[in-house]
């Protein structure tokens, strides 16, 4: 028997860059037909690994072969042409434009628009992801976005496929869906490399599996033969951390009550909240699960002040505070941490001491309109301390720390304002492992204390561990709270296709079709 | 193909070099333009750059015209900051000047101390109050305040030519729009026996103390700041935006009117279309060159003063027409926005 030559196969490849090696003599090989996965934590090289396939990043050393010929890619235009498609993270669609002409736009040849819709619904359709190429892509929901990347790459005729965390944006149901795509292309002898760190996903997806750490291969698996544990061990080097959730025992009151919000979003393609309630209580975190779109970014606004709504919409231990501004919701204690860190959360040309200014200035940083940037100082340098946040100290500029490390000092000093009520949007959204146990530990922590804690997250295993109830947010409703441990994945993976407890007879894999924006 | 690339650090020592390549630029470009015009250059320089300075008296002017440039761009300079943008400090200058001008001309012949006082006052409300109309325009119906302050100057310059032209003309000014001259009583006292140079300086030398201590270490600064750099981090902490554009635009109202004032109750002596030779204008360069700081605001405003004291020198010395001082203004501002995009960005050269 002769050992079939592989389909990609990277040999002792490099790439410095001026501070780090983000990859350091990685070597791999992916089969025609087989799922590889890339395993690793954020900032252990993956992406920067890709990018150098793709033809967008160019390596220092090391040689690169597909199908058995030495290759050396320039451009991204390039791999296409050799059978490369990629699927990025992050959509790069024109919300103004239908499907078929977002795809037109970065094929390479010239075409004829009706004949390409007619071949974007053939391809969709014999993969299981239907799509409508005329639709405008700004009532696409996200998974149909995504659908629209990857039926681009299809219709190139790939014959390796890369997709770089595809799961962060689907429900539960829609995950399933794309592992049915994604066996069918490999049953087709389409190679899939597929980048993650979701160590489930690789279990049942993959054939094979390079785990990344720090830019080097700390070992090679298949993942089907492992378990979590062992993955997370070769992932971080270490034991993967679990969070502690002590039983609260203090006193029970509703801290944050809302009743009947309903806002028009502010801008074209937001989204409406209606009638939305909730309840969150002392010594409680409630978590929103749900998909970024669906009303996240409104209702977070709404709570933290900056959007304005109406008086008695919203009460802090039993007083209107609907209408106060966010500046004075901080001052009654409400802390916030958005899901935008840089430029939001913090200021990116200022020090950390400056960024404590920005919302701790309330902790006797003010004399007489005057700051005591001593008391600054020493503030970022506690939150710094406590929180570990790495390289860093009251001097250091917010826009040099990585990004989990930035949202250890904006969670910290959030923390350290002593807050009656938090809310917090996806708390480790690109954070470590590490540095994510650490956050939600500390959230727990501060909860246990008596504070009212909200978190909005899109990571359901995230809210499993650290929310005592969970309500799901569905275009722009929300659906009643309910503790966790009367909830797994699939009901409120449903919740999050927009079906709530009231009946809906349709299959489970048509639910997901339901247009999560189509408002 | 080129690009331009944000760096991820700009350098904080460029940026404090970068006035003066853009002064060494501007010498260079302004060699070219001499050479052109068929001048010596060297010769040119002298007369453009040194001969002014060779008196004492050449000093004293460059005082004169140092304080009013320095004045309105150290309140121009926290709404630059903000990035509120007020390009019309021209016409709030000529509105203080309005205010005062008219106290003087109420108080005609008095010789009451409080006279100038009041005219201050009075300019500082009459620039704070064309200052306010672009400020509730942009916080009532978002209007640009770029275009309302720039606009708002035309109209304060047609009201100043109409109350020249009318009920304030000097009835034995044989006819040309001017009102009639202050009195003592409404004019600074001179400082220096033989020169122009006036208590008004004082005005100029507390404002930079005050704007030194307010920028380095007040609340409102830093909310200032915060709001220029990362608006939405602004809004995140609940700073208040529309407080922010009624004080920036208030305090670079006040500062361009008390500097109107400084002009017709100072050199000027009267009210007339020529009280300010554009001196809200290149304030905002001086803004910019001084890098927006209380003290590089200092050194820029005295090198503006050179340029028109040269520009001057060069009309009648080298029979120059009048707009080679603009030409130098233009150049200075046009070489420093060169070179502070290329600290904030590299060139890259695509492949």
């Amino acid at each position: 028997m002769t050992t079939p030559v592989p389909r990609l196969e990277l040999l002792h490849v490099t790439k410095r860059y001026p501070t780090i090696v983000a990859n350091d003599d990685v070597s791999l090989s992916v089969l025609p037909g087989e799922i590889h996965a890339v395993l690793g934590e954020n900032g252990a090289g993956k992406s920067t690994l890709m990018k150098v396939i793709y033809g967008a990043v160019k390596a220092d050393s090391g040689t690169m072969m597909l199908d058995g010929h030495e290759v050396s890619i320039a451009n991204p235009a390039q791999a296409r042409r050799l059978g490369i498609g990629m699927v990025f993270q992050h959509f790069s669609l024109f919300e103004t434009l239908t499907v078929a002409e977002n795809i037109a736009l970065v094929l390479d040849e010239p075409f004829n628009l009706p004949a390409l819709a007619s071949r974007v619904k053939e391809v969709s359709e014999h993969y299981g992801l239907p799509l409508d190429p005329n639709r405008m892509v700004h009532s696409l929901s996200v998974g149909e976005r995504q659908r629209v990347e990857i039926v681009r790459c299809l219709l190139q005729k790939p014959k390796l496929l890369i997709l770089d965390e595809p799961t962060s944006v689907l429900t539960p149901q829609a995950v399933i869906k794309l592992f049915e795509t994604l066996r069918q292309l490999a049953s087709e002898g389409v190679s899939i490399l597929y980048i993650s760190h979701k160590l489930h996903e690789i279990q049942s997806l993959c054939d094979h599996a390079t785990i990344l750490r720090n830019g080097r291969v700390t070992g090679k698996a298949v993942p089907r033969e492992e378990t979590p544990a062992s993955l997370a061990r070769m992932m971080i080097g270490r034991e993967l951390p679990v969070c502690e959730a002590p039983i609260y025992e203090g006193e029970h009151r509703p801290v944050l009550t809302v009743r009947g919000l309903s806002l028009l979003p502010t801008s074209q393609f937001g989204t409406e909240l209606k009638d939305i309630s909730l309840t969150v209580n002392t010594g409680e975190i409630l978590g929103i699960a749900g998909i970024s779109g669906n009303g996240q970014a409104e209702l977070l606004s709404a709570l933290s002040g900056e959007a304005a709504t109406e008086r008695d919409v919203i009460r802090l231990n039993g007083k209107s505070i609907g209408h106060l501004d966010a500046g004075e919701r901080r001052a009654k204690g409400i802390v916030y941490v958005p899901e935008e860190r840089l430029g939001r959360g913090a200021v990116p040309p200022l020090s950390l001491g400056h960024n404590a200014l920005l919302t701790a200035h309330r902790q006797g940083m003010k004399n007489w309109g005057l700051v005591r940037y001593g008391k600054a100082r020493i503030y970022a340098d506690e939150c710094v301390n406590r929180f570990d946040v790495r390289g860093a100290d009251a001097s250091t500029n917010a826009r040099a720390l990585s990004g989990g490390n930035l949202q250890k000092f904006i969670v910290g000093r959030e923390i350290m304002l002593k807050p009656e009520v938090m809310i917090v949007a996806q708390p480790t959204w690109g954070v470590d492992v590490g540095a994510s146990a650490v956050l939600r530990q500390a959230l727990i922590d501060l909860s246990r204390t008596g504070v009212a804690i909200l978190v909005v997250s899109e990571e359901l295993e995230e809210l499993f561990e650290i929310a005592d109830r969970i309500a799901v947010l569905a275009q722009g409703r929300l659906s009643p709270a309910r503790p966790r441990g009367e909830l797994n994945a699939e009901k409120v993976g449903l919740q999050m296709a927009g079906l709530f407890d009231h009946a809906e007879t349709t299959p489970a894999a048509s639910m997901m079709e339901t247009k999560h924006a189509s408002a | 193909m080129h690009l331009l690339e944000p760096r991820p650090h700009p350098s904080r020592v460029m940026r404090w070099t970068a006035p003066l390549i853009a002064v060494v630029a501007t010498l260079l470009a302004g060699s070219f333009l001499f050479w052109a015009l068929g001048k010596p250059v060297l010769d040119s320089f002298q007369v453009f750059f040194v001969q002014p300075l060779e008196s004492s008296y050449g000093w004293s002017e460059l005082l004169i015209k140092a304080c009013p440039l320095i004045l309105i761009a150290q309140g121009l300079a926290v709404g630059f900051k903000a990035r509120i943008y007020n390009i019309g400090a021209e016409g709030q200058l000529i509105v203080g000047a309005l205010a005062g001008g008219g106290v003087a001309i109420a108080m005609e012949g008095s010789d009451a101390g409080w006279i100038v006082p009041a005219m201050v006052v009075a300019g500082a409300i009459g620039g704070a109050l064309w200052g306010a109309i672009p400020a509730l325009l942009k916080t009532r119906f978002n209007a640009e305040e770029t275009l309302t302050t720039l606009m708002l100057s035309y109209v304060a310059s047609l009201i100043l030519s109409y109350m020249v032209n009318g009920p304030w003309r000097d009835p034995e000014g044989m006819n040309f729009p001017q009102s009639i001259m202050f009195s003592d009583g409404a004019l600074f006292s001179i400082l220096l026996e033989g020169s122009r140079v006036n208590t008004s300086i004082w005005i100029t030398v507390f404002a930079v103390l005050a704007f030194w201590i307010f920028n380095a270490k007040s609340f409102l600064h830093f909310q200032i700041e915060v709001g220029g750099l990362a608006p939405a981090a602004s809004h995140y902490a609940g700073f208040s935006a529309k407080q922010t554009v009624w004080f920036c635009l208030l305090t670079s109202g006040m500062t361009a009117g008390i500097a109107g004032v400084g002009e017709i109750a100072g050199p000027v002596g009267q009210l007339n279309l020529n009280i300010s030779p554009g001196y809200g204008f290149a304030a905002i360069i001086v803004a910019y060159l001084g890098r927006l700081h209380a003290l590089g605001i200092v050194l820029a405003g005295f090198l503006m003063a050179l340029i028109y004291l040269g520009g001057e020198a060069a009309q009648v010395g080298l029979q120059m027409p009048a707009a080679i001082t603009g030409i130098f203004q233009g150049m200075l501002l046009f070489f420093l926005l060169g070179s502070d995009v290329f600290i904030d960005n590299r060139l890259r050269r695509m492949a």
